[in-house]
């Protein structure tokens, strides 16, 4: 019992990883521009879709780090 | 409008034909018994990683999802994108709290997220107010799907006056109603895998071809006016489209999975870790739905508007006719028959789930706890077979009666009220402090303050909270939860004083809620 309280407390630092995820997308300001653009795409759109990708891998390295 | 499009017409009742045997199918496979509720509504929780994610996929991103979300961006722009963000917020979520909730139900034979909240307080009304608020959002969102279906079909060149123009819609759906009747929750779930696979092969092929055709992206883009390029800068004293946006994206992400279809496709999983697993590979489709809404762009670029073959397309539907007259516009015939068809099926795989999470709810939680409270098994999977195809019918008597434009209000609402439960069922997954009569009060609190500002906003999703001279325009739901939540908090310690010390018991403890 107290080994498996010590590897959630541990692993708890990697659900931090998810706070990031929030702040990227909850601050409009940060991304509601064109520049700079990508391939034609404005940074509002091609930043959003990233956040997407960058979640799934922050998820996926989450579910590595604590669900062993 | 234009003629039949006589190759797609047969591309698209061919892959129907297909997905209807399918869903017939289904009953044979990873067999159980269907006279038993969980083998009928759940799939017996016996879907593992991949079935989940092709499941709850064409769950959440429904056909009207398809339709919708480009809609809003041809129409308004920039804040359709709104949905990226919000899918972005769902997973972190879906990754906490849902493996928590699956251990307990499958611990406890749950079904339903009301059968969890009526173990954890074991008060049967706050239950019943979970389940009513449940199956109440569902059915607006059922007849949505049909509004996705109607569009494609409308797009084929299908149309004629009157009644008789909703025919093959109501074909649909008696074949939707039939497979499910008699496969449950297994025939939207093999379905799901077929759907799944036309649509990215649909958004995929989108990207490609149709940026190509307009000139690449910088003309694309160059060609949307700038006011729906980006969202407009707030003025003074108000935190303007930014608040709307980031608020919309939150209470969204908050609301999603307590809607009883999503609840649905989480517990059918095999294993918690299935969801958690899921929970890094859904973004997939958030990923393709953000392709999608920027097709919405593709079709102002296009100038399908001013074209006089789409002109009557849409006069009939709005803006919801964007994605279809793209695809007419952009794509071979035989290929529009695919597109259309994923959009089609894409509407039934979301209804079969939503009909039978309602029927799963007034069964359970209605049915069995307030009128018959002794059913054998058979008697309660026989209930609820009979609940989904009522829950289908009545959504399908709206769209053909009702102006589509109700559906879309009550769908809005249907967000306000759902996300009230979220309290009871996704905050009492971490603990019990709760009072279960101080989450009745604040879930009425809540109801009946986010019916009340959504009227006052004429059913538009935001309201423009005044503050000591600010204005905060913002996602009622969002408001209103935090108005919930207050209530319940506060009341909390005076409902357990007048109760003294008779706390009804608590049927689930810490351990059951860990894999």
């Amino acid at each position: 019992m107290a080994r498996r309280s010590e590897r959630r407390s541990a692993g708890s630092w990697w659900y931090l990883l998810f706070v990031i995820q929030f702040i990227a997308v909850l601050w409009p300001p940060f991304y509601n521009k064109v520049d700079p653009s990508w391939i034609g795409i404005p940074f509002f759109y091609w930043y959003q879709l990233l956040c997407v990708v960058v979640g799934a891998i922050f998820t996926a390295i989450v579910y590595f780090a604590t669900d062993a | 409008m234009q003629d039949v499009n006589w190759t797609a017409l047969i591309i698209f009742v061919l892959l129907f034909a297909f997905i209807t045997w399918l869903g017939f199918a289904a009953a044979r496979w990873r067999k159980g018994d269907l006279d038993l509720l969980h083998e009928w509504g759940l799939g017996g929780r016996r879907f593992g990683t991949i079935i989940t994610w092709f499941l709850v996929g064409g769950d959440v991103y429904t056909a009207y999802t398809f339709i919708a979300v480009p809609a809003l961006a041809y129409g308004a722009g920039a804040v359709a994108f709104f949905a990226v963000p919000y899918t972005v917020m769902i997973y972190p979520l879906l990754f906490l709290a849902f493996p928590r909730l699956w251990n307990v139900c499958h611990k406890h034979h749950y079904i339903t997220a009301a059968d969890f909240v009526r173990g954890r307080f074991g008060n049967r009304w706050l239950a019943l107010a979970v389940a009513i608020t449940g199956i109440v959002a569902t059915l607006p969102y059922i007849a949505l799907q049909l509004v996705g279906l109607q569009v494609v079909i409308g797009a084929l060149g299908v149309t004629s006056t009157g009644y008789a123009g909703d025919v093959p819609l109501i074909v649909a759906f008696i074949i939707l109603a039939a497979f499910t009747y008699s496969s449950g929750l297994r025939a939207p779930a093999s379905i799901a895998i077929v759907k799944d696979l036309l649509i990215y092969l649909t958004a995929f092929a989108a990207i490609i071809v149709v940026p190509i055709q307009l000139g690449g992206f910088s003309k694309i883009f160059a060609a949307v006016p700038a006011a729906k390029l980006l969202l407009a800068a707030p003025g003074a004293n108000t935190t303007g489209a930014y608040g709307a946006y980031a608020t919309l994206a939150l209470g969204s992400a908050l609301a999603l999975f307590l809607y009883p279809h999503c609840i649905t496709g989480i517990l059918s999983a095999s294993s918690g870790h299935a969801i958690r697993r899921n929970a890094a590979l859904l973004p997939g489709y958030s990923f393709m739905l953000g392709l999608l809404a920027l097709m919405g762009f593709f079709a102002l670029a296009a100038g399908l508007g001013a074209l006089p073959e789409y002109a009557q397309g849409f006069k009939q539907f709005g803006n919801n006719f964007a994605v279809p007259a793209l695809f007419l516009n952009s794509f071979p015939s035989w290929f529009v028959g695919v597109a259309f068809a994923a959009i089609g099926i894409g509407a039934l795989v979301p209804a079969a789930i939503m009909s039978i999470a309602a029927a799963n709810l007034y069964t359970r939680n209605i049915h069995r706890e307030f009128i018959n409270r002794n059913p054998s098994d058979k008697q309660e999977a026989q209930m609820a077979k009979w609940m989904s195809l009522i829950v289908k019918f009545g959504a399908l008597l709206f769209i053909v009666f009702a102006p589509t434009q109700y559906a879309i209000q009550l769908q809005l609402l249907g967000g306000i009220w759902i996300i009230q439960t979220l309290p009871a069922v996704m905050l009492a997954l971490y603990t019990r402090w709760f009072n279960d009569w101080a989450l009745l009060a604040g879930w009425a609190v809540g109801t009946f303050a986010g019916t009340a500002m959504a009227i006052a906003t004429n059913l538009t999703p935001t309201y423009p909270l005044a503050f000591a001279g600010f204005t905060f325009p913002g996602y009622t739901a969002l408001y209103t939860v935090v108005l919930n939540l207050l209530v319940a908090v506060v009341l909390t310690p005076v409902f357990n004083a007048m109760r003294g010390r008779a706390t009804p018991l608590d049927a689930t403890v810490a351990a059951d809620y860990r894999g």
